[in-house]
């Protein structure tokens, strides 16, 4: 029982990362109608920028500064890769963000060489006793900042002009630019938040409380579950990302612990693929799934 | 006032769609455009609107002027600023958002949140049904009442100059009429409309100018009284055509009685 309480929290904490990643997915697919395949790159790049700077500006310092350029640097994908060919087709677009993948994610690992820096500082490997359960911090923390965040962005989402612009952009382009809603400002908002929460969410992956593994190619990977996590969702489901991302999450802890560390990672893509079968665009999905 | 000057637009590299178009709506007018399937109607609304960009189309030759300012190469956001707003044909209203959320994406535009509010109360007055059903999906409005909100949606931008693109598309003659009603209201408040029509005859009642696009070019030009007078107008488009309701309405009927056998509607319009 104790084990399983465990597994479960582990799994929530993990979902909460990956609900932020599919997040942030989601919100670039409903602006754009891009598939982002640089999402993994976005989060070595926040992570990389914690390794380099945490030296000179302290942990603190240098996490703030990692999430805020991660959403640059995703702001600047949009603003001068996307934006110059905005009428092309969403999935030449998908394949440019896999360029910009490549690039800067094999440019990171060649300045990690062998290190493989841990950068949870604040949380990682502080483990909680509550009860007769012992809990890693990480996972808590990273549970309390998702809520925070996530909230936060449905608040925004349904309350605020920026919201209201989003929806109705995300709804019907034309309509949104014959009533003066400047699309581009909408679609670079996306980005930029998108990029923020994979910052945000890097702080608990590269932790040994999570992965056991620090900054390395290996983040990118675990980042990639955000994918099976917006898809079994919704591609276009903002809820669904929540939920998506904490299926995966309790997925990977379960199978993890009651088969194997190998399995759990084709489970979570398993997962996907049954959902996918019986709900076609995901469980929250509007549209169809065959766009990617 | 909106002048459009020998104005050519094409999509892709080949397909011209305008050919040297010229017409002019003063500040307090309402002119008609006619014209079937494929004339260049909503392309003409696409360029003045200036989404005719998302549609793959350019401005090949010649100059659409809003005032002074030159508006073919803004983009859309910045002709609403100007006081230029449309409404596509086939409503397109938000329809996953409440109606109210639809106004308020309408007044992100606006100038001001004083000229929002006034914005508000005006389409609240002119509409009071999308009042009662704020809070309700757009979605599961009637054709009617999404038409008034796709209407309502455009004022909330403050609008000197609105575009209809085929209101009447799709309505039963009785609501066709109210929507009728609802524009003369809304050029009685000061706001100038162009207003594209296969409905013949609902748009020359409103209207006070018209012209009747073909292929691409103006075939015909003058006050709507003229133009409903004039033969050819009344051949095609009052008459003999099957494009507005009351026109295939009569049509059918007479085909009825003379027994020449049954020609189908060109358009399915329910």
């Amino acid at each position: 029982m104790e084990t399983f309480v465990q597994l479960v929290v582990n799994g929530f904490g993990k979902g909460a990362v990956f609900a932020l990643l599919a997040l942030g997915f989601v919100v670039i697919f409903k602006a754009t109608e891009v598939v982002n395949f640089a999402h993994g790159s976005l989060v070595l790049f926040g992570g990389y920028l914690v390794v380099a700077t945490r030296e000179t500006l302290g942990w603190a310092g240098a996490a703030v500064l990692g999430v805020v350029s991660a959403g640059v640097l995703a702001l600047l994908v949009e603003r001068l890769l996307l934006s110059r060919s905005r009428l092309a087709d969403p999935f030449s677009l998908a394949l440019l963000t896999i360029g910009v993948d490549v690039i800067i994610t094999e440019e990171i690992v060649r300045r990690l060489g062998v290190s493989l820096p841990f950068i949870g500082d604040a949380w990682d490997a502080q483990p909680v006793q509550v009860g007769g359960v012992t809990l890693f911090r990480t996972h808590l923390v990273a549970m309390v900042v998702a809520t925070v965040l996530i909230t936060a962005f449905f608040i925004a989402f349904r309350y605020s002009n920026w919201g209201v612009a989003m929806r109705a952009q995300a709804e019907n382009k034309e309509a949104a630019a014959l009533v003066g809603i400047r699309s581009s400002r909408v679609t670079a908002t996306a980005w930029l938040v998108a990029g923020l929460l994979a910052g945000v969410a890097v702080l608990f992956i590269a932790t040994q409380d999570f992965s056991g593994a620090g900054l390395s190619r290996g983040t990118h990977s675990i980042a990639l579950a955000a994918f099976p996590a917006a898809i079994l969702g919704g591609l276009d489901s903002t809820a669904g990302a929540i939920v998506g991302g904490l299926t995966v999450g309790l997925v990977d802890a379960l199978s993890t612990h009651y088969v194997s560390f190998a399995f759990a990672k084709s489970a979570v893509f398993l997962v996907m693929l049954v959902v996918l079968v019986v709900r076609p665009s995901g469980l929250f999905g509007t549209r169809e799934s065959t766009r990617v | 006032m909106l002048t459009v000057r020998n104005l050519h637009v094409r999509y892709g590299r080949s397909v011209a769609a305008l050919h040297g178009i010229d017409l002019d709506v003063p500040d307090d007018g309402v002119l008609a455009v006619l014209g079937s399937n494929g004339a260049g109607k909503s392309t003409l609304l696409r360029t003045i609107s200036g989404t005719l960009r998302l549609h793959r189309g350019t401005v090949s030759g010649g100059e659409v002027r809003y005032g002074e300012r030159r508006i073919d190469r803004l983009d859309p956001a910045a002709i609403v600023g100007l006081g230029v707003v449309g409404v596509p044909e086939g409503r397109q209203i938000f329809a996953r958002m409440s109606v109210d959320e639809n106004l308020r994406a309408g007044g992100i535009g606006a100038r001001s949140a004083e000229d929002r509010a006034r914005a508000r109360e005006r389409v609240h007055e002119l509409f009071p049904v999308l009042a009662e059903r704020a809070r309700q999906r757009a979605g599961l409005l009637s054709g009617g009442e999404q038409q008034m909100l796709a209407i309502g949606r455009a004022l909330m931008a403050g609008p000197k100059l609105l575009l209809l693109d085929e209101p009447s598309l799709g309505l039963a003659p009785k609501i066709v009429e109210r929507i009728a009603g609802i524009i003369r209201e809304i050029h009685q408040q000061g706001t100038a409309v162009v207003l594209v029509e296969q409905n013949a005859v609902m748009a020359l009642q409103v209207a006070d100018q018209a012209v009747v696009l073909e292929t691409g070019t103006v075939a015909l030009a003058g006050s709507a009284a003229e133009l409903s007078a004039s033969e050819e107008v009344q051949r095609l488009y009052l008459g003999g055509h099957a494009e507005s309701d009351t026109a295939a309405e009569e049509e059918a009927a007479l085909a009825r009685r003379q027994r020449v056998g049954a020609r189908g509607l060109s358009r399915w319009t329910g």
